[in-house]
């Protein structure tokens, strides 16, 4: 009756055979390659080795803060952490591993056998990988022929006119400018590549109101990207011509201006919040539905939200910029749809909670991730709304209450749902199962580790603690809290280290997954694990949101409900 | 349920993937458009705030012929296209040596501009802010002019040694789609600099 079966014959080479061949060989194959699923491993392996570079940088710095007057590093070294630390999580360990998912499981779920353009992909791929490698170069060649320091030290947002020629002698600011400029054609690439994939490779059937959220919520990060990354282009292209040419646009004693920087960055910089979050998003649309045994709730509505987000998030930019003086004008435009964006935010909140309300939930690792993803996301928004007001902004702007706001959002949301999607899809990577038990004490450490440190740190910001100090004076009341969210890094040190001990250990001796550990819906899931390399041996059909379960319920097919 | 007797809904067919070459570009295009939006932002924000001489007014002619000439490559390589999708790849071949010639010219038009603003009038990109702002966006979209027209003389010598047939018109076409967004900028350029912040 059902015109596909999309269940594939076995892989043409065994794995016996497979590691029989030189390794040279198999190396060679991984660098030539254009096939969307191991450029999207490629990708994830990437952003966790930044993810762990950027982590080691966040330890440092939690080290020498965790008491007062400290002198573990100096303040030049503090300076070069939290720069790089930024630069590395956002552009480095947050978009490739995004980006990896997309790549990963974008064609699967759409039943495409490949992205649109694999050559263009490995391009993007290379090239961000190139401006990792030219950021980190920084580290042995950036002091140039002045001697003038190391790594990059002017903050991930690199405020003008701290990066002019007077201010930045040596060459880290244009390591760090070059290395995200050519990181940053890679994204344009990959947001292309996956945006064109989801538009023209969707399989019979896959209308965009039939197709899961993940590729959904990925095409609205895609689009982001391709009108965000263009601004930051533009400024770092601005800034190399004010650095080596002599230009003035960030120079004020010529008439340029130091603010407009500030607008070029955040017109790309908060679009990219959104960038990071969508897709996580998107893990979490899809892990929540197949733990809970329910369908989505409010299919339509968390579309139409995830393209609210979209829009909206666009025009909220300067609510990083209040305490620079703005009109009262600007500043009561970007309060309100910085407001506004909790709107559909909060309407994802409610269709997850809906999902999960009467649904047999199980609570496996990538559920217990989900659900501590929907509290901490809804912590980090309310603080986010209190930040939108531009009073209260203006009393804590750059204190460490933002520090804190913006870390929930990240690792309290993001990294949170990637753990969730580890665990939920590296069955089908690996085609083994990751341990449970492993992961219950890298979930509970990693929660603790996370709460102690950014619960605690929203205090000392209140007491008036300022980002970017490298050492303080006792007797300011900042002292335990500091020390309390110092502790909380190592718990959170021993989760991800128990995470990566999983990771190894399971690809050798974990569980056999089969097609279908979990029960799911998804058209990934209809093909072996790993999947072959065209995907599917034939072109599957979908006949409804859920192609997978008219597979298995051909009694009960939801397509006779939509 | 005994007998399942399913009756499988008419399957709608999406996008088909030939269209991805069109689709991909025009993503190429918006972002790039948002690179091109800031640099005319910039230049509007700054215009007028130029603490050292000249101003646009006194040094800036506006560029007519090659302005002209650009817009009508715009033209002849919708007639190669015409030609391509007929099969006719000789004809093909002449207007796309047409379009190339006609940016050609615009370079070249442009770059006298340039020699004559830094030698009559010594405007560089490091002389004023006006400098640094009218190079900048004027040079984006030269590059732009100059990386279209590269792409232009690969397919000509292609064409040129027979070997562009009819099957490739959608990817001519994809190309083309370039080479209009890149006249389209010129719009918007040319107003800015030479009649909008003049």
């Amino acid at each position: 009756m059902f015109d596909a079966q999309p269940l594939s014959p076995p892989i043409a080479v065994s794995p016996e055979q497979e590691s029989a061949r030189p390794l040279f060989d198999r190396l060679h194959e991984w660098i030539v390659t254009v096939d969307h699923k191991r450029l999207g491993l490629m990708y994830f392996c990437y952003g966790i080795i930044f993810l762990i570079i950027g982590g080691i940088e966040a330890s440092i710095m939690r080290a020498q803060l965790a008491v007062a007057n400290n002198h573990l590093v100096s303040p030049q070294t503090f300076n070069r952490m939290f720069t790089m630390h930024g630069t590395t999580m956002i552009f480095f360990a947050a978009m490739p591993i995004v980006f990896g998912f997309a790549n990963y499981f974008v064609p699967l779920m759409i039943g495409a056998r490949d992205m649109a353009f694999p050559r263009l992909n490995a391009w993007s791929f290379w090239m961000s990988a190139l401006g990792g490698i030219i950021l980190y170069f920084s580290f042995i060649g950036g002091s140039g022929l002045f001697g003038a320091g190391s790594a990059p030290d002017v903050g991930w947002f690199a405020y003008a006119p701290l990066t002019s020629l007077a201010f930045s002698v040596g060459h880290s600011t244009d390591y760090w400018i070059i290395g995200i400029l050519v990181s940053g054609f890679g994204s344009i690439g990959t947001a292309l590549n996956v945006l064109t994939t989801i538009l023209v490779m969707r399989c019979p059937g896959m209308t965009l109101n039939r197709m899961p959220l993940f590729p959904w919520m990925n095409s609205i990060m895609a689009l982001l990207v391709l009108v965000a990354l263009g601004p930051l282009t533009a400024a770092q292209a601005m800034l190399l011509i004010d650095r080596y040419l002599g230009g003035h646009f960030f120079d004020t004693q010529a008439g340029g201006s130091a603010v407009i920087w500030m607008h070029f960055f955040w017109i790309f910089g908060h679009p990219e919040v959104y960038i990071l979050v969508l897709p996580a998003f998107a893990i979490v649309s899809e892990v929540i539905p197949v733990f809970s045994r329910k369908p989505i709730f409010g299919y339509s509505i968390m579309v139409a939200a995830t393209v609210t987000i979209g829009f909206i998030s666009l025009g909220v930019w300067a609510h990083h910029m209040f305490t620079v003086g703005m009109t009262s004008y600007a500043n009561a435009f970007f309060v309100a749809s910085t407001a506004a964006i909790a709107v559909p935010t909060g309407i994802k909140i409610f269709n997850w909670l809906g999902t999960m309300w009467g649904g047999k939930i199980r609570f496996r690792i990538p559920m217990l991730f989900c659900i501590a993803f929907l509290g901490q996301f809804l912590i980090a928004g309310l603080t986010g709304i209190m930040l939108s007001a531009a009073p209260f902004d203006w009393q804590l702007g750059n204190s460490y209450f933002v520090v804190a706001h913006f870390h929930y959002v990240i690792l309290g949301g993001i990294v949170f749902a990637v753990f969730a999607g580890s665990y939920y899809w590296y069955p089908k990577v690996i085609g083994r199962m990751l341990d449970e038990t492993l992961g219950k004490w890298h979930f509970w450490l990693f929660l603790i580790g996370f709460h102690l440190t950014f619960d605690f740190m929203h205090i000392p910001g209140l007491l008036g603690m300022p980002r970017r100090i490298y050492t303080y004076q006792p007797g300011r009341g900042w002292d335990i809290w500091n020390l309390i969210v110092s502790i909380g890094v190592i718990f959170q040190v021993a989760g991800v280290a128990i995470w990566a001990l999983n990771v190894v250990w399971s690809y050798f001796k974990g569980k056999r997954a089969g097609k279908d550990p979990w029960d799911a819906w998804t058209l990934e899931w209809s093909t072996s694990s790993p999947p072959p390399d065209y995907n599917f041996a034939t072109i599957p059909v979908a006949h409804s949101r859920r192609p997978l379960w008219d597979l298995k319920h051909p009694e009960d097919p939801d397509w006779k409900y939509e | 349920m005994a007998a399942t007797t399913v009756t499988v809904p008419p399957v709608e067919m999406p996008l088909s993937h030939e269209l991805r070459g069109r689709v991909g570009m025009f993503c190429l295009i918006a972002a790039e458009s948002t690179i091109f939006t800031i640099f005319v932002v910039a230049y509007l924000y700054y215009a007028g705030k130029s603490l050292s001489g000249p101003t646009p007014r006194e040094v800036l002619d506006v560029p007519y012929f090659i302005s002209i000439c650009l817009f009508s490559s715009s033209f002849t390589i919708v007639m190669g296209e015409k030609a391509i999708d007929r099969g006719n790849t000789k004809l093909f071949a002449g207007w796309l040596f047409g379009t190339i010639v006609l940016g050609a010219i615009f370079v070249v038009g442009s770059l006298r501009e340039w020699y004559r603003l830094i030698h009559e009038h010594g405007v560089t990109i490091s002389s004023s802010l006006f400098g640094t702002t009218f190079y900048s966006l004027v040079g984006l979209h030269l590059s732009h002019v100059i990386v279209g027209l590269t792409m232009l003389s690969i397919v000509l010598i292609f064409a040129l040694l027979g070997l562009v047939k009819q099957e490739h018109a959608r990817r001519f076409g994809v190309l083309a789609l370039y080479w209009h967004f890149v006249d389209t900028v010129w719009v918007v350029v040319l107003s800015v600099v030479y009649f909008i912040a003049r």
